[in-house]
């Protein structure tokens, strides 16, 4: 089985977010990345499935020289390839583009499976992957939690609101977006660090996915940023004063109507 | 490669050790030092990532790193338990290493790749309680027998020893021959006469798993003899250059935590007023720290890189032990001191460090030794 992994780099999760000058993006020069939280599981999901059934696992990732970082502890971990999106300005632009752009690579290589996190802990949209799922014109289901192989299909159990699950079939190839916190995510091996760069890192250009600059830079792109900044804070408050039956019910009414908590 | 000069895998190990060590063995690291309850089940897993055998050959089980690579895991280890460090540092730098220097091929087969596959783990017995710094004065012998020695003595803060399955010994074959009458040994666990006594109860590393071990008419077969005869003594000396790089990088990593709690607190505690990371005088306290082990770390990878390029290193190993555990001394005295009360208890980790920091002032050569050493090798280059 084949499996494709989709893995975003990240700024680390407590990362102190600084704004530009032209208040249109973050400074990353001072940011430090990791690999998404989910993108671990989709990684550990693959490896398993490998484990057990046999094939191949690659790494699939877009970005700056940076993202070779997270490449490289994937593969340290046991995937047995990557390919390399070479693309500096990915972050700003919009999903569809980043979708065509990852559909345009795993078009060329036939997977069984396509595996992405269920979210990124950058936008949190969580949409990439359905959207990807309907640009490769592949059956998709998200959130999932556990995955049973079949023959020529496979069983997943998604996780629903209020701790429902759903149990979906779905013919292969696939492709599914992978719930945090569903397996012990592995460590890297010190066999598997000195394997990791004998693995091959395949580079992919624009013109090696069949696309042009203009199909991938901010003109086309739908998401067009025109301010960053940081909430403002605020300090307001209403003494609420008499009974205290009457407070009681002045409160419940203004947070209800006023600040809307429930 | 410059001092401060990585290969990539050696960062992708860093990275994985401190990831490792924080989220498995910095929960446990109080806890264990409370109970004196030695870290198996981590060990265990450190082995399955390659950690027990970092610098030994493919060849042999190892991991086919170096001595640089050994110092940065041994440093986050360091970090998160003190105990946990010790354990790995002794089984690889005193037991292992021995054996993968002075063994012959059969004895590396057998002894050195199960020690750095972590299947089996490794112990060195050469203190005993009359001889420590002045090793020369040890009354362990071994004599011959048929094909056989004999080891007889008693050898005191076996580290490792309760969990060990391989001890490197040192004996004396010829007694009245001082140093030049020691040889070493390669004795399994299960060898009649070898008695592992009480576990010792320490100040620090109260984790790491320490006894005396006795050796009644103990009969190890001549195979197992460690090189030639009487080449013992230098045999330890080697090693232990070796292991002053491994216990330099486990001071670095007691101070290095001791630091960050310590620059953590000072800017949360508030004393008249403001934080007390305003205060000058914890601000000088704080960089004296950084300071030192900034300097202490580089000197511990330079001693590292000597050893690796195959150059002499024994006085740089000296220097850089002396130095990073007097440093790892001052600097977790003097988180404790930036606590203030909190820093007394143990409710907080910083009373630990400063605990375990004490046994890198003592364990594989005394400061005083270290003194002893580099003086001896500065008179000999300026004679």
């Amino acid at each position: 089985m084949k499996i494709i992994v989709c893995m975003k780099q990240v700024p680390v999760q407590d990362s102190l977010l600084k704004i530009t000058d032209d208040s249109r993006w973050v400074q990353e020069a001072e940011l430090n990345y990791e690999i998404n939280e989910s993108d671990h599981y989709a990684l550990e999901t693959a490896l398993l499935l490998k484990e057990e059934h046999g094939g191949e696992v690659v790494i699939l990732t877009m970005g700056p020289r940076r993202v070779k970082e997270a490449i490289k502890q994937g593969l340290a971990k046991g995937a047995d390839r990557a390919l390399h999106i070479n693309n500096e300005s990915f972050t700003t632009l919009d999903i569809f583009i980043n979708a065509k752009l990852l559909a345009a690579a795993i078009q060329q290589e036939e997977a069984d499976l396509v595996l992405t996190g269920l979210q990124t802990d950058d936008y949190g949209f969580g949409q990439t992957g359905v959207i990807l799922a309907e640009k490769l014109g592949l059956p998709h289901a998200s959130i999932v939690m556990e995955i049973l192989k079949q023959d020529g299909s496979i069983k997943v159990k998604r996780e629903m609101e209020s701790g429902w699950f759903q149990s979906v079939e779905l013919p292969l190839p696939a492709l599914l977006t992978i719930q945090s916190g569903i397996s012990q995510i592995r460590y890297a091996t010190i066999k598997g660090i000195m394997m990791a760069k004998k693995k091959e890192i395949k580079e992919l250009s624009l013109s090696d996915l069949g696309l042009a600059e203009g199909d991938v830079d901010d003109s086309t792109s739908s998401l067009k940023f025109h301010k960053l900044y940081v909430p403002e804070k605020t300090k307001q408050a209403e003494l609420l004063e008499g009974d205290p039956k009457d407070v009681a019910a002045q409160l419940v009414h203004k947070l209800k109507n006023e600040a809307k908590v429930f | 490669m410059g001092y401060t000069e990585f290969s990539e895998e050696q960062l992708m190990l860093r990275d994985m050790v401190r990831e490792f060590a924080t989220k498995e063995i910095e929960p446990l690291a109080a806890e264990i030092d409370e109970s004196c309850e030695y870290p198996m089940e981590n060990i265990k897993k450190m082995a399955e990532l390659g950690l027990l055998g970092i610098p030994f050959p493919e060849k042999y089980g190892g991991a086919g790193m170096d001595t640089v690579s050994l110092a940065l895991a041994l440093e986050e280890i360091a970090k998160a338990c003190g105990s946990t460090c010790l354990s790995i540092a002794a089984h690889i730098s005193l037991c292992a290493t021995p054996i993968y220097l002075f063994g012959t091929d059969e004895q590396k087969q057998k002894y050195l790749t199960p020690l750095a596959q972590g299947v089996s783990l490794g112990s060195f017995c050469l203190t005993e309680p009359g001889s420590g710094s002045d090793s020369g004065a040890m009354t362990t012998t071994a004599t011959r027998d048929g094909d056989d020695y004999l080891l007889n003595g008693s050898k005191m803060y076996v580290t490792n020893a309760g969990v060990a399955d391989t001890f490197v010994v040192f004996a004396k074959t010829s007694l009245d021959l001082g140093v030049k009458g020691i040889s070493a040994f390669i004795v399994e666990k299960t060898t009649e006469g070898l008695v592992v006594g009480k576990k010792e109860d320490k100040l620090g590393v109260r984790a790491s798993d320490t006894h005396p071990v006795n050796f009644d008419n103990c009969r190890v077969p001549k195979e197992n003899l460690l090189g030639e005869e009487s080449k013992g003594f230098a045999q330890a000396m080697v090693t232990l250059d070796g292991g002053r790089v491994g216990i330099g990088a486990m001071s670095i990593g007691l101070a290095q935590a001791a630091m960050e709690k310590a620059a953590s607190y000072a800017q949360e505690r508030e004393a008249f007023g403001r934080p007390i990371a305003g205060f000058q005088a914890i601000k000088w306290m704080i960089a004296d720290m950084a300071t030192e082990i900034h300097a202490g770390r580089l000197a511990v990878h330079h001693a590292a890189r000597l050893r690796d390029s195959g150059a002499p290193y024994m006085k740089e190993a000296a220097m850089a032990k002396l130095y990073a555990s007097e440093a790892a001394m001052r600097a977790t005295k003097n988180a404790i001191q930036v606590f203030g009360g909190y820093g007394f208890t143990r409710d907080y980790p910083v009373e630990r460090y400063w605990r375990d920091a004490k046994l890198t002032v003592i364990g594989e050569g005394t400061s005083e030794i270290q003194r002893l050493v580099i003086s001896r090798e500065i008179l000999k280059e300026l004679a």
